[in-house]
């Protein structure tokens, strides 16, 4: 998965996409794997994170970020899968 | 340097709601960096709002709505230039546009110069028309059907699934969910803008305007694309960003190569959810959001003035994306005085 080039983030948050005009509030766990993925870290990365950081199995964390991954399509804040 | 001082008249100054475009081309035009402007407003109705905003509007003069006829605006149009000597005339509605466009010539030979669509071109991109149009360029619009009888109804409510818009000659729209709320709508729009009316598919997505300006040989001058952010339950844009879409821009540029459209517009387009847009709608004039055009970096009624007055315009090649314009209303406090007097001579 790798963020659309000409999303722009800012620091607290907030994500806007000039090809749409949409605009949305990501929360600091999204903000973070937004900011990981615009880095070009893979899933695995991005998992390994979020285990460290939060109380959760890997398996939840997987599924919790395949939905997060749809959601980005959905909104066309991604470009390609990886 | 001093800059030129242009005397301008325009149309459109009923900055309500549902507002004309005519006080957002002023500020446009206020904020001219090649000129100085003296504006004369032509108002049809003594309480359009632009009249009394005279630190934008030096003098306003009532004009006669086009169902008095071309005769009726062509004399008091001949007044108002003996008086002001205008260089440009810059008419801002739909349904004036015709009579401005037949007086053309007429006001070109008394000094004032416009910068109109062709007759063609007005026509062609007609809402009853535009499944041709569309066919035509080569652009998706949605399907429709142009009915003048109630009774045509039922037999294209099989072909067009159900929800359609039900759609005005010149003006409104109505979502029909069924064949009776059709007919009903039928007869609402066809009572208040005449015949025929527009049954159109219905098109689920996001709404996005371009403003844009063609220089009548197939160049693009001005183009400025917009996503709506918040509606009016009148369907008009009381908030709206500036966005980067190729696609889009794309879709601007060969609209106006192909029909080598000249003036000002405004494309009314629908995305849906799998990235398509489909044309729902052109405007041949400058729609009351163009100052969000001004605002990022394209004065489109600066560059029109330039344009009417015949001289070269180099293309805007970039505008500011992610910028907003949020409309608001703003209470006037007006000398009953000045009302009488636009009421009672026409002129302020």
């Amino acid at each position: 998965m790798k963020i659309n080039k000409d999303l722009a983030i800012s620091e607290n948050g907030f994500l806007f996409n000039p090809a749409t005009g949409e605009s949305f509030t990501a929360n600091p766990m999204a903000f973070e794997i937004i900011s990981m993925l615009k880095e070009g870290q893979r899933s695995e990365k991005i998992i390994e994170w979020a285990t460290q950081h939060y109380l959760v199995e890997k398996s939840t964390v997987e599924k919790d970020l395949h939905d997060f991954f749809g959601l980005l399509r959905l909104h066309q804040l991604s470009v390609e899968n990886d | 340097m001093t800059k030129p001082l242009i005397t301008i008249a325009v149309t459109g100054l009923n900055a309500i709601d549902s507002p004309g475009p005519g006080v957002a081309v002023i500020r446009g035009l206020r904020e001219a960096a090649s000129f100085d402007v003296r504006i004369i407003g032509l108002a049809y109705e003594s309480l359009e709002p632009g009249i009394y905003m005279h630190h934008l509007v030096d003098h306003t003069y009532q004009i006669p709505y086009p169902a008095a006829g071309i005769d009726a605006l062509k004399e008091r149009l001949e007044y108002i230039i003996s008086k002001e000597k205008p260089e440009v005339l810059i008419p801002n509605f739909d349904a004036e546009l015709y009579s401005f466009m037949k007086l053309e010539k007429h006001l070109n030979t008394l000094g004032v110069h416009l910068f109109l669509p062709t007759f063609e071109q007005f026509e062609e991109r007609h809402k009853v028309n535009l499944p041709e149009f569309g066919k035509k360029y080569s652009i998706d619009v949605p399907r429709g059907f142009v009915v003048s009888d109630a009774s045509e109804i039922f037999s294209i409510s099989k072909e067009l699934e159900f929800p359609f818009m039900v759609k005005g000659k010149w003006y409104d729209a109505y979502v029909a969910y069924n064949f009776e709320q059709a007919r009903t709508y039928f007869n609402k729009v066809s009572a208040k803008w005449g015949l025929p009316v527009v049954l159109q598919q219905f098109i689920h997505g996001t709404e996005y305007n371009v403003i844009g300006l063609g220089d009548g040989a197939g160049n693009t001058i001005a183009a400025v694309p917009m996503r709506k952010q918040y509606i009016t339950d009148k369907g008009k844009a009381w908030a709206g960003i500036s966005v980067d879409d190729k696609k889009l821009m794309a879709l601007t540029r060969r609209f106006v190569e192909s029909t080598k459209w000249r003036g000002a517009f405004e494309l009314e387009l629908m995305r849906t959810n799998q990235g398509k847009y489909y044309l729902m709608e052109i405007n041949p004039r400058i729609p009351a959001w163009v100052y969000l055009a001004v605002g990022v970096g394209q004065n489109i009624p600066e560059a029109l003035t330039h344009l009417a007055l015949g001289k070269k315009v180099v293309p805007f090649e970039k505008y500011d994306v992610g910028k907003l314009f949020i409309r608001y209303a703003f209470d006037m406090i007006v000398d009953r005085s000045e009302f009488e007097t636009i009421s009672s001579t026409g002129e302020l």
